[in-house]
C-alpha cells in the first residue's frame, strides 16, 4: 500500500490538519492556546484516576486516547502494526518522568508550545529555543553512541494492550463511573480541567490526527532534530504548516492575542520557561519521540513507548503532588530544583548509554 | 569489504544516524538491515540525501537496504 501520507505534501497536508483540528477543539471549549496538548491532557488522566489531587486538572481526555486508538486501528488496517518491547524499559520511564516534569514547568509540551506560539503568547518563544537547546544536547548524545538498545519482537496480543487501557479509560469516561463517594474518577468543576470540547469532538478529533500522525511519522522534537542533526527538513514541513494553519485560524477565530504577560495557561518566568522546555527537549530526544509521537508508537505496538507515556503520567502525578508544577504565577516552589536533577539525570544516561563506535 | 548495519529493533533517529556514519566514513557500498517500514524510509531519505543510490529488498519487516554510491 502506498503511503502518500509519508511524503513531503502530505505531512504539510496533516501538519495543516492538526493545526486546524487544535484550534478548532479551543474552539469547542478546550482550554485557550490548548487544543491539543499531550503533556496538559496526560496530566488531565492522571488527575482524572486520582494520581494526583488538583482538582482543576482533572478529566479523562479523548484526545489522548484517540491517539492512540486511531494509530492502533490504522496501522492493524495498513499492516504496520508490530508489537515489540525490551529496550530499556526502566530508563524510558524515567525519562518520561522527567519530561513531563519538565513540559509542567513551561506549561505545555512541545505542540503546546507551536499552539501557544499561534495564539500570540510569545512565552512560547522562550520555550521553543530552549527545547532546540534540549534536542542539540541529544543529538551530540546519539552523535556518540547513544542507544537504549533494539527492542524485539513480541506477541500480536501484547501490542493490544495499550490500546485496551485507553479503551477502558474512554468507558471510564464515557460513564462517569464514580467508585467512591467523593473519589476517583475525578471531573474538574473548574479550571482548565472543567474546559472541554464536546466529547465526540475530541475523540473524533484524537482519532483522526492519531491515525494521520501514524502515516506521516509526525514529530515534533523529531522536526527540530532532524534539521539539527542532519540538515533534513521533511518533518519540519509539517510542523511548520501546523503553526501557520493554527496561527490563521486563530485569526479567523479572533483567538489570537499577541503579548507576554497574561497569557492563557502560561506564566512569563523566561528562565524557567526555557529550562523546563530544554529538559523535556532532551528527553524527548533521548527517548526518540516527542510526546505525540510516542502516543502513534505505543498505539502501534511499540511498548516501550507506552513506557514513556506511563512514566509521563507518573510524573505529572509527582509534579502536582510534590509541587513541581507552575501555575500562571510562575512556577511551583519546587519546580526549578526538579528540572535541575532531571538534566542532572538526562545528562548521566546520555553518558553513561553509549556504544563503541566503530 | 562490504559492511552491514544492523539497524534492527533501534530506535528511531538510530538507524539514520549509524547510516550517515557509514557515509561519513566514506564507504562505497554497504548494506543496512532495519525491521520496520518507517526505518527504511527514513534510511532511503538519508542515502538519497547524500547523492547515494537505494535498493530495498526482502518482505514485511524484514528488510536489507543496499546503499551504493
Amino acid at each position: 500500500m502506498n503511503n502518500i501520507f509519508s511524503s513531503r505534501v502530505g505531512i504539510i497536508l496533516v501538519g495543516v490538519l492538526i493545526g486546524l483540528l487544535a484550534v478548532l477543539l479551543q474552539f469547542f471549549g478546550n482550554p485557550a492556546n490548548m487544543g491539543v496538548c499531550v503533556a496538559c491532557f496526560e496530566r488531565d488522566i492522571a488527575g482524572a484516576l486520582g494520581l494526583h489531587r488538583a482538582g482543576v486538572v482533572q478529566y479523562l481526555r479523548p484526545e489522548i486516547i484517540g491517539f492512540v486508538l486511531g494509530a492502533f486501528f490504522i496501522s492493524i488496517f495498513t499492516k504496520e502494526y508490530r508489537p515489540r518491547a525490551g529496550s530499556s524499559t526502566l530508563v524510558r520511564f524515567f525519562l518520561g518522568v522527567f519530561a513531563m516534569i519538565g513540559a509542567l514547568v513551561f506549561l505545555g509540551c512541545p505542540w503546546r508550545a507551536l499552539l501557544r506560539l499561534a495564539g500570540g503568547d510569545l512565552n512560547a518563544i522562550v520555550g521553543l529555543l530552549g527545547l532546540v537547546v534540549g534536542i542539540s544536547a541529544g543529538v551530540f548524545f546519539l552523535k556518540n553512541g547513544f542507544s537504549l538498545g533494539r527492542s524485539y519482537p513480541n506477541k500480536k496480543a501484547s501490542g493490544w494492550l495499550f490500546p485496551a487501557f485507553m479503551l477502558i479509560l474512554f468507558i471510564l469516561l464515557v460513564f462517569k463511573v464514580s467508585f467512591v463517594e467523593g473519589g476517583a474518577i475525578f471531573f474538574s468543576k473548574k479550571g482548565p480541567g472543567a474546559m472541554h470540547a464536546p466529547l465526540i469532538l475530541s475523540l473524533g478529533a484524537g482519532l483522526l490526527i492519531g491515525a494521520l500522525a501514524q502515516r506521516s511519522r509526525f514529530c515534533t522534537m523529531g522536526s527540530l532534530r532532524d534539521v539539527i542533526l542532519a540538515k533534513d527538513f521533511h518533518l519540519i514541513s509539517g510542523v511548520g504548516s501546523l503553526l501557520l494553519m493554527a496561527f490563521v485560524m486563530n485569526l479567523i477565530l479572533g483567538q489570537f492575542n499577541l503579548g507576554i504577560e497574561g497569557q492563557p495557561v502560561a506564566h512569563s518566568n523566561h528562565l524557567w520557561n526555557f529550562l523546563g522546555m530544554t529538559l523535556s527537549g532532551l528527553a524527548f530526544a533521548l527517548a526518540g519521540g516527542c510526546p505525540g509521537r510516542q502516543l502513534i508508537l505505543s498505539g502501534e505496538g511499540d511498548m516501550d513507548a507506552a513506557v514513556f507515556v506511563m512514566g509521563m503520567i507518573t510524573g505529572a502525578a509527582f509534579a502536582h503532588n510534590f509541587s513541581l508544577a507552575s501555575s500562571p504565577k510562575g512556577p511551583g516552589p519546587f519546580g526549578p530544583a526538579a528540572v535541575i536533577f532531571g538534566l542532572v539525570f538526562c545528562l548521566i544516561i546520555g553518558f553513561a548509554m553509549r556504544e563503541k563506535m566503530e | 569489504m562490504e559492511k552491514t548495519v544492523d539497524a534492527r529493533g533501534l530506535s528511531c533517529p538510530q538507524p539514520v544516524v549509524l547510516t550517515q556514519q557509514a557515509i561519513n566514513q566514506g564507504l562505497d557500498k554497504f548494506t543496512v538491515k532495519v525491521n520496520s517500514i518507517v526505518s527504511k524510509e527514513n534510511v532511503v531519505r538519508c542515502a538519497t540525501k547524500n547523492n547515494y543510490k537505494t535498493e530495498v529488498k526482502g518482505e514485511g519487516n524484514d528488510l536489507s537496504i543496499l546503499v551504493t554510491k
